[in-house]
């Protein structure tokens, strides 16, 4: 099993894998990371313990669940800009209706999937723009979090508190969580089946339609997947943080796509890793906190993670163009 | 039990056109079973588009398709696999994302649960194997990263491979493109094998040797009919050449006698391909039309976009002395703005020089558009309808007033006349000849015979080299064709 | 002309969206029995403006082609209001200057836009989106959150009307006038529309592609920038929040006022009427008191709405 972007990948595929390229694709996650946390262990060493793990990785949770559905939809050369407002509906959601009367609050959530699933399916029988209908879902997410909830408050279901508080020996929480999902994605995507097919549709979808795969099911498959991740995420996220507000997910649809692409992943061609995105996200976690013990002033956080998505993507420019083998 | 072989596919009487132009005009062909059988044809002979009715692709507009001894409806490249057709296209239909094994599978449906990478790997590897022994290629190697040379191998491997469906006939459109000489030998070998063991193959190439060798019949196209069919041993390569030549069509005016002759006028352009390594350059002059030849795709459109390329930027190897305006072949892609009038379309190139002062004069572009439908005769009620009310020849002829209404000296056009009908075409031709004579210079690449006969001077393309430098007088169409199909002595 | 594939009720959104704009008004003229109809329109045509400067400088970049959308206005905005009100300081003297600072401001936000997209090869839906959380921080670093008023002269012209109707409407429909000759009529504007329709066959017809396209993300910037300053004075401050609506809202009256979102056609008519409609039906759903949750969620199906109806380029 290998993708050629799989950060933590042990083994190394055969043929062509020594063009450079590809072996720093695969690097860049993982180096990310090390660096990150190399550099907070030298500023603050006493960060790197149990305890200041777990809660610098605490909420990384979240968005790595959140980095994982957008990875969903730009593996079908799609983007969401959406993602962020639905964890927010989500989390409204998961603070009111699933701890007040639990059954509305799961029909809500499934329905959340529901649409997801068709929005899937609008963008590809009309063939219109991804960007422009995920603006408008931007809107409607933040509306219906704001109905749902439209003071901050609100109070996490016991279960789901207890359960993003699990306290696990040795290993913080979040990092045992963390390849959970990581693995779990992995395997679903790039080791079943119906996986290679979900990434080929994104790869070549003609060849996919001609060998007589439906397109339109790929489609709305990855935008369900999308849907149930982004539940996932809000409900992690009101797990962690108890009580929510309407604009609890602001600032996770940049960090979702920018935990992709630190992944390794592209925009088009249906190449991600889970793996990949996953560490991503985790990096950008921790750089909040690296940013924090480097003192620099609060106000620059939120630009600094334009600035690493920019970095990033220009460190990928550059690796492309030296590569000489013509694609 | 008959004695006669049984036919594996019939197609009977099938027509194709694509709006006027007719790509088959009847076509009867027939594949036994245990057969290879070659197809071969110039330019525009209609092979291509009769293998993707054959596969499914494509949906003739007439005539039947018998497979197995039943004529099939609603025939589509579903069917086609049912029925254990497969084919093998120039345009390679692997995901570049999935590794080899993956893309195995795509094509498998029946491969999965447990276990289904290592046997899609088994099932991939295993005709690679077969066929191109010591290949090198892995299963879990992604098939984007591998050089083009391993994808068509991957490609040709998994149309041989099966698993539910039964394995029949698998069509090759020049397979062996992208491959070396001993690989190139090893996939013809394994078709030999395979047909020995009661398959069929149907084999497009344009190197003639191959098709010698490795057919048991070979069929001869043009102009969208089969003109010759016979046992391979019955034809060597002259014959096959005499009969993609032909008997040319109806004499049309000759030329001008007022050619200009070489190296009086001003050298406009000077283009050596990137290939090129013995040292000829295609050099055109002031006023000349210089024609592009051989077979499709070997390298003359390359050339002309780096000659396109080379006049707003230094280029190594081109030379351009003046503006340039190009003409593109595939209109729909390249040429056309959908959205617009006939007149804007005309004017783009121009619009600097239609403006009074800061603006674009609606008069000025109007009079170009004018000038052009009575100049080039494009048939219109009104110049300022949108492009796609004209047919497929006058939106040609449209984009023939773009370029000629320009200030550009030098003209490029890539196959311009394809897809377009006989009438407009000769317009075009006069068109070119007089604009030549009055001082432009035409740099033309096309794909059909007749139209070389307007030009000063050919050079003839064979991957992406230029291998013959033809005069008019010495221009014979048997001297492109032979000159187009020369097997390479060492790819 | 028609899109192809739609209901052929959609073959003139633009037209509809005055129609609509028209109906929102009726139903919450209704809704209070006449009382502030003509405040109303006042205000609309007011607020319009400023949905109209940002809708202009997102239908240059749209109409480039997929895959180009300007997601920086906002922060583009936010940060040009701080600017213009730092630079004239509350002085009539400086409102020159001002002006001036923030057009500068966003000028310098297009070029960088286009240099992280021709340059680092980065898809503009995320070279804006970047350049906005970079431009935001820096805004908050620069603008410190503190509300600077605009020079009393400045505010009165934002706010200064001639029988009933907002000078700076009159202003920027005089400015859209030149925006649809600027569209049709020079080299500029043809060459984005070509580019859009076929960027391949563009650059074959002989234009300067690149040049265009950085161009065009200028244009963008110092639009946002005008904007920014110009809702400082409206609003009678700065605040780096004042253009987050302005994302969907430039999205939306240019997608809802017929510009394809496939690039290769603009509509500027349209820009006028959307906005109007968007405007006026928030002041519809105020005047029926609903929530601001309602609002959002209605302005979001709204756009979806429309794109859905209208459909994409066919294959």
């Amino acid at each position: 099993m290998n993708s050629v972007s799989g950060a933590s990948v042990i083994r190394i595929p055969w043929a062509g894998a020594r063009t450079p390229r590809r072996i720093l694709r695969a690097i860049l996650p993982a180096l990310s990371l090390a660096l990150v946390v190399m550099g907070i262990a030298w500023l603050n060493p006493r960060a790197i313990s149990y305890f200041g793990l777990n809660l610098m990785l605490n909420l990384g949770i979240p968005v790595a669940l959140a980095t994982i559905a957008q990875m969903f939809v730009i593996t079908v050369n799609d983007l969401d800009l959406s993602i962020g407002t639905f964890v927010s509906f989500v989390g409204c959601v998961a603070a009111t209706w699933l701890r007040d009367a639990p059954l509305l609050g799961v029909i809500a959530l499934l329905a959340g999937v529901g649409v997801y699933a068709l929005i899937g399916a609008l963008i590809y029988l009309r063939n219109v723009p991804s960007i422009v209908v995920t603006l408008g879902m931007l809107f409607v997410w933040q509306g219906l979090a704001i109905l749902v909830l439209p003071k901050p408050g609100g109070k996490a279901p016991d279960w789901l508190h207890g359960l993003m508080n699990f306290h696990t020996p040795y290993v913080p929480f979040p990092i045992i969580a963390a390849i959970a999902i990581a693995a779990l994605v992995h395997i679903g995507l790039m080791g079943t089946s119906y996986g290679a097919i979900l990434r080929g549709s994104g790869g070549n979808p003609n060849a996919i339609a001609r060998a007589g795969w439906s397109l339109l099911k790929t489609k709305v498959v990855m935008f369900a997947l999308a849907g149930v991740f982004g539940v996932v995420s809000g409900l992690a996220l009101i797990g962690l943080t108890t009580s929510a507000d309407a604009n609890i997910g602001k600032g996770y649809t940049l960090l979702s796509i920018a935990g992709v692409i630190l992944g390794g992943g592209e925009f088009v061609g249906g190449r991600v890793s889970p793996i990949g995105a996953v560490i991503g996200a985790l990096t950008l976690t921790l750089a909040g906190s690296l940013l924090n013990f480097m003192r620099v002033s609060p106000d620059w956080q939120v630009g600094a993670q334009g600035a690493i998505l920019i970095i990033v993507l220009a460190a990928r420019a550059i690796i492309n163009r030296t590569d000489r083998r013509a694609l | 039990m008959s004695g006669t072989t049984v036919n594996i596919v019939k197609l009977d009487g099938v027509e194709k056109h694509f709006g006027a132009v007719r790509a088959l005009a009847g076509v009867d062909f027939e594949v036994g079973t245990g057969e290879c059988v070659g197809l071969v044809g110039h330019n525009g002979a209609g092979k291509s588009t009769l293998m993707h009715i054959l596969a499914g692709t494509l949906v003739p507009d007439k005539g039947e398709i018998i497979i197995g001894g039943e004529p099939r409806q609603n025939y589509a490249v579903v069917l086609a696999q049912k029925l254990g057709i497969r084919c093998v296209f120039q345009e390679l239909s692997l995901c570049p994302n999935l590794t080899v094994a993956e893309n195995g599978r795509v094509l498998h449906p029946s491969i999965a649960g447990w276990g289904w990478r290592s046997r899609a790997g088994k099932l991939i590897g295993s005709k690679l194997d077969e066929i191109f022994p010591r290949h090198g290629i892995a299963p879990n190697a992604i098939v984007g990263d591998l050089p083009i040379g391993q994808r068509q191998m991957i490609e040709v491997a998994r149309a041989f491979t099966t698993t539910n469906d039964p394995l029949h006939l698998v069509i090759l459109d020049e397979p062996t493109s992208s491959l070396d000489r001993q690989t190139a030998r090893q996939l013809l070998s394994y078709v030999r094998r395979i047909v020995a063991s009661g398959a069929s193959c149907v084999l497009i190439s344009h190197l003639l040797g191959e098709i010698l060798e490795y057919s048991d019949r070979i069929v001869v196209m043009r102009d969208g009919k089969v003109v010759m069919a016979d046992r391979a041993s019955g034809f060597n390569r002259d014959k096959l050449v005499t009969a993609m030549g032909g008997a040319t069509q109806t004499k049309k005016q000759a030329a001008v006698e007022a050619a200009v002759p070489r190296r009086t006028t001003p050298v406009r352009v000077r283009a050596r391909p990137v290939h090129q390594s013995d040292g000829i350059e295609l050099v055109a002059h002031q006023g000349e039309i210089v024609g592009l030849a051989g077979l499709s795709g070997h390298g003359q459109t390359e050339l002309l976009l780096s000659i396109f390329k080379g006049a707003s930027r230094r280029l190594p190897g081109i030379e351009v002395t003046d503006p340039v305006a190009l003409i593109a072949g595939d209109r729909q892609s390249e040429g056309i703005f959908s959205l617009w009038s006939i007149t804007e379309n005309i004017g783009i190139r121009s619009i600097g020089r239609l403006r009074n002062g800061l603006l674009i004069s609606s008069e000025l572009e109007d009079r170009l558009a004018e000038s052009w439908k009575k100049r080039i005769n494009i048939r219109t009620p009104d110049m300022r309808n949108n492009i796609l009310s004209l047919s497929g020849g006058n939106q040609q002829k449209a984009l023939f007033a773009r370029a000629l209404g320009s200030e550009a000296k030098i003209v490029l056009m890539d196959d311009p006349t394809r897809g377009v009908d006989v009438s407009t075409k000769l317009e075009v031709y006069e068109l070119i000849r007089a604009e030549a004579q009055a001082g432009r210079t035409f740099l033309w690449y096309t794909t059909e015979m007749e139209e070389l006969e307007n030009c000063d001077h050919v050079y003839v393309f064979r991957n992406a080299r230029i291998v013959a430098d033809l005069r008019r007088g010495e221009l014979s169409e048997e001297l492109v064709i032979h000159s187009s199909f020369q097997d390479a002595a060492v790819l | 002309m028609r899109f192809p594939g739609t209901l052929n009720v959609f073959a003139k959104p633009w037209i509809w969206s005055y129609l609509g704009a028209l109906l929102v008004w009726l139903a919450a003229i209704a809704f209070t029995h006449g009382y502030g109809a003509g405040g109303m329109i006042t205000a609309g045509l007011a607020l319009a403006v400023f949905s109209v400067i940002a809708g202009v400088a997102q239908m240059f970049v749209i109409t480039l082609g997929p895959g180009n959308v300007d997601l920086s206005l906002p922060a583009n905005i936010g940060l040009a209001s701080a600017v213009a009100m730092k630079v004239m300081n509350g002085s009539d003297q400086m409102i020159a200057f001002g002006l001036l600072a923030a057009v500068a401001s966003g000028v310098s936000i297009g070029v960088a836009n286009h240099l992280l997209i021709s340059l680092l090869r980065i898809p503009p839906i995320i070279a804006t989106l970047s350049a906005s959380f970079i431009i935001q921080s820096a805004g908050i670093s620069y603008g410190r959150g503190l509300q600077i008023k605009p020079p009393p002269g400045f505010a009165e012209f934002t706010t200064a009307q001639v029988d009933g109707v907002p000078l700076l409407a009159i202003g920027t429909a005089i400015f859209t006038i030149g925006i649809a000759v600027l569209l049709h009529r020079t080299v500029y504007g043809r060459s984005v529309l070509a580019i859009g329709q076929n960027t391949r066959a563009a650059w074959l017809a002989g234009i300067a592609v690149e040049r265009v396209r950085a161009a065009t993300y200028v244009l963008s910037g110092a639009l946002g920038g005008i904007c920014g300053a110009l809702l400082a004075g409206y609003f009678r401050g700065s605040s780096l929040e004042i253009g987050d609506e302005y994302l969907l809202a430039s999205i939306a009256v240019v997608v809802i006022g017929g510009t394809s979102v496939s690039g290769g056609k603009a509509n500027v008519p349209g820009l006028w009427g959307a906005a109007l409609f968007l405007v006026l039906l928030l002041t519809m759903l105020n005047t029926f008191g609903v929530s601001a949750g309602i609002r959002f969620v209605v302005t979001g199906l709204v756009i979806i709405g429309v794109i859905i109806a209208a459909g994409g380029q066919k294959g």
